[in-house]
């Protein structure tokens, strides 16, 4: 390589906008990084584990809560933050959700502010909207959280997204965007819904079949990234406008159900807390009794977003894995 | 091949299919949209519907012609009969109407999403949770919604309370104001008569977590059903007290009961 192409190099890395993306180890940060890659620094870091993205990207295991993490804000100069490391209700206890998910993400916050980034974009669940048989399809962003109502287990959720839109007021410099996801399935994805959809026997409440909708990582990714480029702050629901039942979504990705008596309520909770099985947590019991279904409009309409991937596809890929 | 291909290739006639086709329903790539109602269900059960609705209940109708052919209508009834047959009655009759046919929602009580099979068979056939929410939604769609303001008070009471209308909620009035949507009141007379109950075992109904459980005979009687539709009431969108929409709801209500006798003057005997 010549010295000019060596030092034309050197000007485009230094020109280049450093983003902060956590949950480095989960693949959706894999696919926003590829996405960003190209025009953008990025710094990956993960509480959980130290992963390997490609030489020009410094990985760093670490935990929020500890002094260490504000020298990353020190040694680098972050223009934005894409903060996808939430643990999933389906990893650790509670308490340590609590930390790393509440308390972790006030310190990112609050960091932000003091480093004056002005582009942050924190990745929720529509799980905050809680599963109750009274709740209306269509759920509008403005719709009360009352997941932590129904279970104590998805307290650390709803109180993250509280963080988050307090943050979203106090500080309206950091133009925070918060995505409401339906479930986001797909290649390499590792949540409760994607661990279902990939085995061969997948638990239902009998006499329940709730409607659900389906995201795939692509699509997830393309809309990270385009509130990333877009940078307009507040409160977005994300979901394809096509829908499908959760035992007929199992029969379109090949999965045999086990049946689970659903009544009196108390016995589908008293069987999944005495399997403690990971992909039908208990405290998610009532996700797959009654639907949760969001509105995806509003985010549609302000970012000009569409999902590609056709529901179909998306089961169709789960089938073909067990084939 | 699943049940549903099966049965739908089994069940449904040529013509059924060409007429529900018909009807323009938004639903997604999969045949469901977020209410839960399903197209291959619905037709099933239409078709399944079909003898009961002519044979077994010989519904008659008067007055079809007043359920406008398009944009959003109220349709609303008195309830009774355990079971919600009367609205699936009123949403055959209209699925099987001649000139514009339409395929409206009914809105259902709030327990009924907590019953298994039921909660999830009645959202595959159209009926949505009654919620403000969910109503103005199709409203905005231009969707037909039949409702009974009425609710578990009508559809849990005794057989001897039969056609006395209970308290009416105001909901539907202001929904209807909200979205300048015409009201369509409807008398529903037999259905009172096909699952008579004479006790309500509350305590039974608390252990259960359902509203009531009735002392009933074990099976739907074969009663005549007669569904009279009123013509359309329409509301202007004032800033009303409640008191003042409560009149409106009177209205709507002293129509019904008039629709609900002149059903019972109609009606040769329960069973004829």
């Amino acid at each position: 390589m010549s010295t000019k192409t060596k030092n034309t190099l050197k000007k485009t890395k230094k020109i280049k906008k450093t983003v902060l993306v956590t949950g480095a180890a989960g693949s959706l940060s894999q696919q926003i990084i590829n996405r960003l890659r190209d025009t953008y620094q990025i710094v990956a870091v993960d509480f959980r584990k130290l992963t390997y993205h490609s030489d020009d990207i410094p990985s760093y295991k670490i935990d929020f809560n500890k002094r260490g993490f504000e020298d990353l804000f020190k040694r680098y100069d972050f223009d934005s933050v894409i903060h996808l490391g939430r643990i999933s209700s389906s990893e650790e206890t509670r308490m340590s959700r609590y930390n790393a998910n509440v308390l972790g993400t006030q310190k990112l916050l609050d960091l932000s502010h003091k480093y004056g980034i002005n582009n942050v974009i924190v990745l929720s669940t529509y799980h905050v909207y809680g599963a109750s048989p009274y709740n209306p399809a269509l759920i509008d962003e403005k719709a009360p959280l009352k997941a932590a109502e129904l279970t104590m287990d998805l307290v650390d959720s709803v109180e993250l997204e509280n963080l988050a839109n307090i943050y979203l007021w106090r500080y309206p410099d950091l133009n925070i965007t918060i995505l409401r996801p339906c479930n986001i399935v797909g290649p390499g994805v590792k949540n409760t819904m994607s661990r279902l959809l990939s085995s061969r026997f997948a638990p239902t409440l009998i006499g329940f079949s709730p409607i659900m909708q389906f995201i795939h990582i692509d699509d997830m990714a393309d809309a990270i990234t385009l509130a990333h480029k877009k940078r307009i702050r507040g409160v977005y629901n994300v979901a394809p406008s096509d829908w499908i039942s959760y035992q007929d979504a199992l029969k379109h990705c090949g999965c045999s159900e086990i049946p689970i008596p659903s009544i009196p309520p108390v016995l589908p909770k008293l069987i999944t807390s005495v399997l403690d099985l990971k992909m039908f947590p208990s405290y998610l019991v009532n996700y797959f009794k009654y639907p949760v279904v969001i509105n995806g409009k509003t985010f549609n309409d302000t970012f000009g977003f569409k999902a590609k991937r056709p529901l179909k596809e998306i089961l169709r890929t789960y089938k073909e894995i067990k084939e | 091949m699943s049940l549903k291909s099966f049965l739908k290739a089994k069940l449904v006639s040529k013509e059924l299919s060409q007429q529900l086709d018909k009807i323009d329903k938004p639903v997604g790539s999969l045949g469901y949209d977020p209410w839960g109602f399903n197209t291959d269900t619905n037709k099933i059960v239409l078709s399944l519907f079909s003898n009961i609705y002519h044979k077994y209940f010989r519904v008659e109708t008067k007055g079809i012609e007043n359920v406008p052919d398009s944009g959003p209508v109220l349709i609303i009834a008195n309830h009774s009969g355990q079971l919600p047959i009367d609205g699936t009655l009123i949403g055959y009759a209209l699925a099987n109407r001649k000139k514009a046919p339409r395929l409206p929602r009914a809105m259902i009580e709030r327990f009924f999403p907590t019953v298994p099979f039921l909660g999830n068979f009645l959202n595959q056939v159209g009926a949505v949770l009654g919620d403000p929410d969910n109503c103005a939604k199709m409203l905005e769609n231009g969707e037909a919604i039949v409702a009974f303001p009425e609710g578990i008070r009508g559809s849990g009471k005794l057989y001897k309370d039969r056609y006395q209308l209970q308290r009416f909620g105001n909901g539907f009035v202001h929904l209807a104001m909200k979205h300048n949507t015409p009201i369509i009141p409807v008398g529903v007379v037999g259905c009172e008569e096909t699952i008579p109950a004479f006790a309500d075992i509350k305590p039974l109904a608390k252990l259960l977590g359902i509203p009531y459980v009735p002392v009933a005979f074990p099976f739907v009687l074969p009663a005549k059903v007669i569904l009279n539709f009123g013509k359309p009431i329409n509301f202007s969108n004032e800033d009303l007290t409640e008191e003042q929409v409560t009149r409106r709801v009177e209205k709507v209500k002293s129509s019904i009961n008039d629709l609900i006798a002149k059903g019972l003057e109609e009606r040769e005997g329960i069973f004829q």
